[in-house]
């Protein structure tokens, strides 16, 4: 297991108020999977290092590596990398991580992406992985937010849409054009199970609430994958 | 070096040596439950100590406010990550309940009134580590929070602690309750992550 490597930060793009994609510089990065993690370690000047994990929004691509940070509010880590962390200055990360949560372009099934707010992250590195190969599989994206200025990779997604089922489900505000009132993900928001392999990510009581409808309307539970943020 | 996340100082830091491992600190007291809340007029409590060979001992509630009472102020540690610094209750000290009955028992099952169980190791809750507190904080410990009556175990996670608790039951065999059958750790140590069977 490598260690820790070195990250440069070279960009930082706000995604929505309190949401950021961030661009590190990693020297002689391995490359990694769609859906995989990074763990990211701060140090402090007294020494004191906090460690969190954070999610690849993007498909290797040398060695550069994107992350999705949402800022929590009263959190120790994500309003630094968020707003506080200087282009130029540095971080350490460890990984590729995780084995689980994974899709390449190989996989030939259908695919049913679902994200809950910053879940977006890893789902976007599959995503892109998706739309860069010649993967004609059927991919649905279902991304639950609570209203419209929630929305990550807004205009990309757009147009992804012209090869992608893509589907926004407002949970507080629903724009005046939404197909469906606000409300949380409920049966009725599914495709049909068509065999389809299950990508489920964002707050463990979305996860968990999502997981479980899957399950209701008849998808295999070894086809369904989950991330929780916490 | 010298670049290395400028600017960052870290939050729990602070309370090293005090704050277990994976936990953050909170002011709030989160409720978190199995089921809806029980609600047991105090004229209908009581509360009963059985050992291993079905002898038993019960107290009303007046009963029990008559024994002495103790105030502990205590950390207190959740499997979900908080932890709550300097918490004051008042109650009863389990060693002034377990006194009262004749056992040669290791294990102890604590029941509530809601039908949940949680075990605990019989030296785990004498020589003062634990209490059946009935105040928190200046106030009667209200219903969301295991009220009227609840364990305090400050030195497990919280789970141990059960909230409506009717009773102890001494066995001499350890008998996993509620959430320790459901994939939690049998013994619950934050200060070693006991969290789950894993652990
Ligand atoms: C595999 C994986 C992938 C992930 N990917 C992403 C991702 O792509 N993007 C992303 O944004 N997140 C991701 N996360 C979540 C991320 O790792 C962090 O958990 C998140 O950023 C919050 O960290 P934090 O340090 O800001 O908050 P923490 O300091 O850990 O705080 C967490 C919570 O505790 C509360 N809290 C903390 N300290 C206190 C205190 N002193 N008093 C009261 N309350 C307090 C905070 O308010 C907050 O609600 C991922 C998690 C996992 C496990």
């Amino acid at each position: 297991m490598p260690g820790w490597r070195r990250a440069r930060l070279t960009e930082r793009t706000d995604q929505t108020a309190t949401g950021r994609t961030l661009t590190f510089e990693v020297a002689r990065w391995p490359g990694h999977l769609p859906g995989q993690h990074v763990d990211v370690r701060l140090t402090a000047a007294d020494g004191y290092q906090a460690v969190r994990s954070y999610s690849l929004a993007a498909p290797a691509d040398t060695d550069r590596i994107e992350l999705g940070v949402q800022a929590v509010p009263g959190g120790e880590v994500s309003p630094y990398l968020a707003d506080d962390l200087p282009v130029d200055a540095e971080v350490e990360v460890k990984g590729p991580l995780g084995g689980w949560f994974v899709w390449t372009p190989e996989e030939p099934g259908p695919l049913l992406l679902i994200a809950g707010g910053s879940g977006i992250v890893p789902l976007m590195a599959m995503l892109r992985a998706r739309l860069a190969s010649a993967s004609d599989a059927p991919c649905t994206l279902l991304y639950s937010v609570r209203g419209p200025d929630e929305v990550w990779y807004a205009t990309e997604l757009d147009s992804a849409a012209q090869h992608t089922h893509i589907r926004r489900l407002y949970t507080r505000l629903a724009p005046a054009d939404s197909e469906r009132p606000a409300g949380r993900v409920t049966k009725l928001d599914l495709p049909p199970a068509e065999g389809s392999r299950c990508y489920v990510c964002g707050p463990t009581g979305f996860v968990e609430h999502v997981s479980a409808l899957l399950l209701g309307a008849g998808h295999a539970p070894d086809q369904i994958r989950t991330e929780r943020f916490g | 070096m010298g670049s290395l996340s400028p600017g960052f100082h870290g939050k729990t830091h602070a309370f090293e040596g005090r704050l277990p491992p994976g936990q953050y600190p909170t002011e709030s007291f989160p409720v978190l439950s199995a089921g809806p809340t029980p609600h047991i007029p105090t004229d209908r409590w009581s509360f009963t100590v059985t050992t291993e060979v079905g002898e038993s001992r019960t107290w009303t509630w007046d009963e029990m406010m008559a024994l002495p009472q103790e105030e502990p102020t205590v950390d207190i540690h959740c499997v979900t990550r908080w932890s709550k610094f300097d918490t004051t209750w008042r109650g009863v000290s389990l060693d002034v309940l377990l006194d009262e009955v004749e056992t040669a028992a290791d294990f102890v099952v604590a029941e509530s009134f809601d039908g949940y169980t949680t075990n605990l190791p019989l030296e785990d809750v004498t020589d003062g580590k634990a209490w059946l507190a009935h105040f928190f904080d200046g106030f009667a410990l209200s219903p969301d929070h295991g009220g009227p009556a609840r364990l305090v175990i400050p030195h497990l996670y919280f789970w141990k602690s059960a909230k409506w608790v009717k009773g102890l039951i001494l066995t001499p065999e350890n008998e996993p309750g509620f959430w320790e059958s459901a994939g939690y750790h049998d013994y619950g140590d934050p200060w070693r992550e006991q969290r789950y069977w894993s652990d």
